[in-house]
């Protein structure tokens, strides 16, 4: 669906060039949501950019469906950017439209509809992100988090195949967050919509994404499926940004381990082996006795998943260790 | 009221009064037409925006500083020549308007530079993204959220104008300014003076007020 191929991208400042984006490769496939982190400056808002080109790449080629974009004329780009919907931080609806009239313009630019069919398609936008009574307030009016239903309502008007999501959250209260959220999920699944989202809380890729691309000083640094990263992080980057969303300390955790004897391991539990009473049974066939250091059950998108690091001591540790290997699940020794 | 105005021609004061409205209304006509356009143009081709050339806006720029310097009554004189090329006359409110419009355009033009710099560039960035050409911009977001900000720039111009016309006096433009100099002050007749600067007032106070009704009716923040 989308193909980066060497892309990159410099700035010039006063004749110097600044690189923003290292050369990139990057695969996003139809109907997925993917999430780009970083922390600001780190590239990703470029990245994003350079797919409905508000940024010109520098070099490098972009594919869209089999399109080579970069090389697409004015007019080209008009009609190309009409099929990529964006959503912003700051929403950047315009304050002198009520909402109705903000989700019409996209549809009035485009110039192919009657104001009868605009009016329909603007009346099934609003009915879809639950804005219908509010369809002649002004922006100002109205909440953050309806302010944002309001910029989706309007990046869907063209019925795109792209949707683009500049930290469309970052602006919002963590339970506005969670239902915009929530709201970008189902029309991903409704729509089979292909959904790119920078943030730089690791809180929302875990949500809501398929996959991930971790961006440092204009690289990837790391990608692939949400689960594998978010679970097993292994560039520096990754591990902060999952630290910081699971509010783990490494000192604290390094003075906690201090205090306890035995072999101190991890494990990883993905979809249903989240719900196996495993603990129970290995401790009891092989005698070991754990105490729980940390511990966390949550979903990643849709499956549960279980990461708990626990300190094993007596009984049979090579058996224990052989009865977890076994099972469904991720075992890493820390001590 | 003739023992408290004894030098007041009450029919000349109302063809004065015609003529300061009739100069205002043509003079702000034209100069909204010409300068609209040369704000949006100043706009686009400055530092940093879509249209950004260097060299033009430069020029540009210079040569609406350059109009904005000139004194009016200068302006005024040295407009004669064109215009009666322009009105075929340099007298009456018909000889008055050209200078006026010239005097007036490059300071409104700045000014919706200055309120097109105000609107958000996060919407500007909305509306590309939504594939508008550069006029769809303009006409569908940039104007529409400037347009407080113009209302503003027009209140401030025509009060600007109402000012110029005074001045317009001098090459045989009419009007009440003209009356408050000539009555006024060259034959010191005080009450004509006070007829005519009251006349102004209330007409400055009307623009202000109706200026700034219309700048809140089209603020939506």
């Amino acid at each position: 669906m989308i193909n980066f191929q060497q892309v990159h991208k410099a700035y010039r400042v006063n004749g110097e060039e600044i690189p923003a984006l290292q050369p990139t490769d990057l695969h996003i496939d139809r109907g997925q949501v993917f999430g780009i982190i970083g922390h600001s400056g780190a590239g990703k808002s470029t990245l994003m950019r350079l797919i409905n080109r508000l940024e010109e790449p520098s070099g490098g080629r972009i594919d869209i469906d089999g399109e080579d974009v970069t090389a697409l004329d004015a007019n080209g780009l008009r009609r190309f950017r009409q099929q990529v919907g964006m959503i912003f931080q700051h929403f950047n609806l315009l304050s002198s439209k009520t909402v109705a009239n903000n989700v019409a313009m996209p549809l009035q630019l485009a110039g192919e509809m009657s104001s009868s069919q605009i009016a329909q398609r603007v009346s099934e936008l609003l009915d879809r992100v639950g804005l219908t009574e509010h369809a002649d307030k002004y922006p100002a009016q109205l909440s953050g988090g309806q302010k944002q239903r309001v910029g989706i309502a309007r990046a869907l008007a063209t019925r795109p195949k792209i949707l683009l999501c500049d930290e469309a959250t970052s602006a919002l209260d963590p339970q506005t967050t969670a239902s915009v959220l929530q709201l970008l999920a189902e029309i991903n699944r409704e729509l089979n919509l292909t959904i790119v989202l920078i943030t730089h809380e690791m809180d929302v890729i875990r949500r809501v994404c398929d996959r991930v691309a971790v961006m440092d000083a204009g690289i990837v640094v790391e990608q692939g499926a949400v689960a594998d990263v978010f679970l097993h992080p292994q560039h520096p980057t990754t591990k902060r940004f999952v630290q910081e969303s699971e509010q783990i300390d490494e000192n604290e955790q390094r003075d906690d381990f201090a205090h306890v004897q035995g072999c101190i391991l991890r494990l990883t539990f993905q979809g249903e082996a989240t719900y196996a009473p495993l603990l129970g049974t290995v401790a009891r066939e092989t005698g070991v006795d754990y105490s729980i250091l940390a511990g966390r059950i949550d979903r990643i998108k849709d499956t549960p998943y279980g990461q708990l690091t626990l300190a094993l001591t007596g009984g049979d540790l090579a058996a224990a260790l052989e009865r977890f290997k076994a099972a469904d699940v991720h075992l890493e020794v820390l001590r | 009221m003739t023992s408290l105005f004894p030098n007041v021609d009450w029919l000349e004061i109302w063809q004065a009064t015609l003529d300061t409205l009739s100069m205002l209304g043509g003079s702000l006509l034209f100069t909204i037409v010409l300068g609209l356009p040369l704000g949006v143009l100043l706009f686009l081709t400055s530092p940093r925006q879509m249209f950004e050339q260097k060299a033009f806006y430069g020029f540009l720029s210079l040569l609406v500083n350059v109009l904005r310097s000139v004194p009016f009554v200068i302006l005024l004189i040295l407009m004669i020549p064109l215009t009666v090329m322009v009105t075929g006359t340099s007298l009456g409110v018909a000889g008055a308007i050209p200078p006026l419009v010239v005097g007036a355009t490059p300071f409104f033009a700045r000014l919706v530079e200055t309120a097109l710099r105000e609107v958000d560039r996060g919407i500007i960035e909305a509306t590309q993204a939504m594939g508008a050409t550069t006029r769809q911009i303009v006409i569908n977001a940039l104007l529409p959220e400037a347009l407080p900000g113009i209302f503003a720039a027009i209140t401030v111009t025509a009060i600007t104008l109402v000012s110029y016309t005074a001045m317009s006096g001098l090459i045989g433009g009419g009007g009440l300014g003209d009356l408050a100099v000539r009555y006024g002050y060259q034959r010191y007749q005080p009450d004509v003076m006070i007829v005519t600067v009251v006349l102004l007032l209330i007409l400055v106070q009307v623009l202000q007020t109706v200026g700034d009704k219309l700048v809140i009716h089209f603020s939506r923040k």
